[in-house]
């Protein structure tokens, strides 16, 4: 494989990979959240 | 020899560093001399560029052979530099310093921190057009990550002959965030975006969710990009050490002996990578202009996220929050605070901004996490 075609791999699992993983963290985030939800201190 | 010969021979070996002397060690030292100027007068960096400076000014002192194979410089390069050890423990450092409070209270916020390593893929292609070799091109696209210890780190794996450049590069640019940052952020929003007020800020996570927080981070990107667990790992166990709320020693430790000595390790070892000989070439303003057009990249890819998220939302999104997604932390979300209230001086975009600066750390870690899977996977590493 040339330089070329695993530049253009790392451009699109690259910024794909780092777009899916981060969006599942904020899913999972979200979803913790919601399991242990912020109570205010009295 | 006679005693008199003998005492000639003496006095020859005196100031002989002054008879190896290249023209570009002398330039190296000016360099060194301009980073003390920068961290003393400007206050730019000097936790970093002091100790930069000097092991570049001990280096380019000819047959001194600090970086020769038992130099004093050498032995600090191979216990942390060549394998990758100290930008780790700078990663711990880190990771104890940071609250992600603010980012898990809008988790979206994560998107635009992966928005704003987009630059880092887009240089790594510019960088091959400009006849870099691949391992070349992924260590000046690093630089975009804008993230000194991830830049040292992935360049002391693939192409540790630029690491002076790079890391020079990837520190200069991001203090020179509140300079690179405004006049896109000008360019790119509009009048209407710039004013958007994001509402009052409301705190709603739990201690138990920070908690887990490090710890979903490590697993969840372990398993999908093992070979960037290092980077990741480091950083989510400072701070799991910050939010577990047990081991308080250690979190101090993390955040001011260990970071304040592997930053000092850090910064005289990189200095010393910046030989006259080897540093003085043209790649290594190639090196440098790739850089800034790397943490640019990020910028618009950031602004232009957080205007699609204007649009999604109903212009409940201000736009100029996408600036903060790179890693450059705090400094992008002080920038945003700042330019916000320049068009609303009552805008306050800063607790968001931080959010999408906390995410632009992550963002760097997994975006390099990935790159180091994908090279490693295809027989790269």
């Amino acid at each position: 494989m040339g330089k070329w075609e695993i530049g253009l791999t790392l451009l699109l699992v690259g910024v794909g990979g780092t777009f899916l993983v981060l969006g599942i963290c904020s899913l999972v985030m979200e979803l913790l959240k919601r399991i242990f939800p912020y109570k205010e201190e009295r | 020899m006679t005693p008199l010969e003998a005492i000639g021979e003496g006095f020859k070996a005196l100031g002989m560093g002054f008879s190896a002397l290249h023209w570009s060690n002398l330039l190296m030292i000016g360099v060194g001399l301009f980073f003390f100027y920068l961290g003393i007068k400007r206050d730019v960096e000097p936790v970093l560029l002091i100790p930069i400076g000097f092991g570049c000014i001990l280096v380019n002192i000819p047959l001194s052979e600090m970086m020769e194979e038992g130099g004093f410089l050498r032995i600090f390069y191979d216990a942390g530099i060549r394998n990758e050890l100290f930008p780790l423990l700078i990663f711990v450092g880190i990771g104890a310093m940071t609250d992600f409070g603010l980012l898990l209270e809008r988790p979206y916020t994560f998107l635009l921190g992966a928005a704003g390593q987009f630059g880092i893929f887009l240089t790594l292609l510019l960088a091959l057009a400009l006849g870099f070799d691949l391992k070349e091109a992924v260590s000046i696209g690093i630089i975009g990550a804008c993230d000194g210890p991830t830049a040292i780190y992935v360049t002391s794996k693939y192409a540790p002959h630029l690491l002076g450049a790079v890391a020079v590069a990837a520190y200069s640019y991001m203090s020179l965030v509140p300079i690179i940052q405004p006049p896109i952020m000008k360019a790119l929003t509009t009048q209407k975006e710039k004013i958007t007020v994001m509402g009052s800020y409301k705190k709603t996570v739990s201690q138990t969710t920070k908690i887990f927080f490090p710890v979903v981070m490590t697993i969840l990107v372990g398993f999908i990009a093992p070979k960037g667990l290092p980077l990741v790992g480091s950083l989510m166990l400072g701070n799991f050490l910050r939010e577990c709320g047990v081991v308080e020693r250690l979190s101090k430790s993390a955040q001011n002996e260990i970071a304040n000595v592997v930053t000092l390790l850090l910064g005289l070892t990189i200095g010393a990578t910046m030989s006259g000989p080897i540093f003085v070439k043209p790649q290594t303003l190639l090196v440098f202009g790739l850089g800034f057009l790397a943490i640019c990249l990020d910028t618009v890819c950031g602004l232009l996220l957080g205007k699609l998220l204007y649009v999604l939302t109903g212009g409940k999104v201000n736009p100029l929050i996408g600036a903060a997604g790179i890693s450059a932390f705090p400094m992008a979300a002080r920038v945003v605070q700042r330019e916000g209230q320049k068009y609303n001086p009552k805008n306050y975009l800063i607790m968001y901004a931080m959010g999408a600066n906390a995410g632009g750390q992550v963002g760097s870690v997994v975006a390099a996490s990935i790159m180091l899977s994908v090279l490693t996977k295809m027989g790269i590493g």
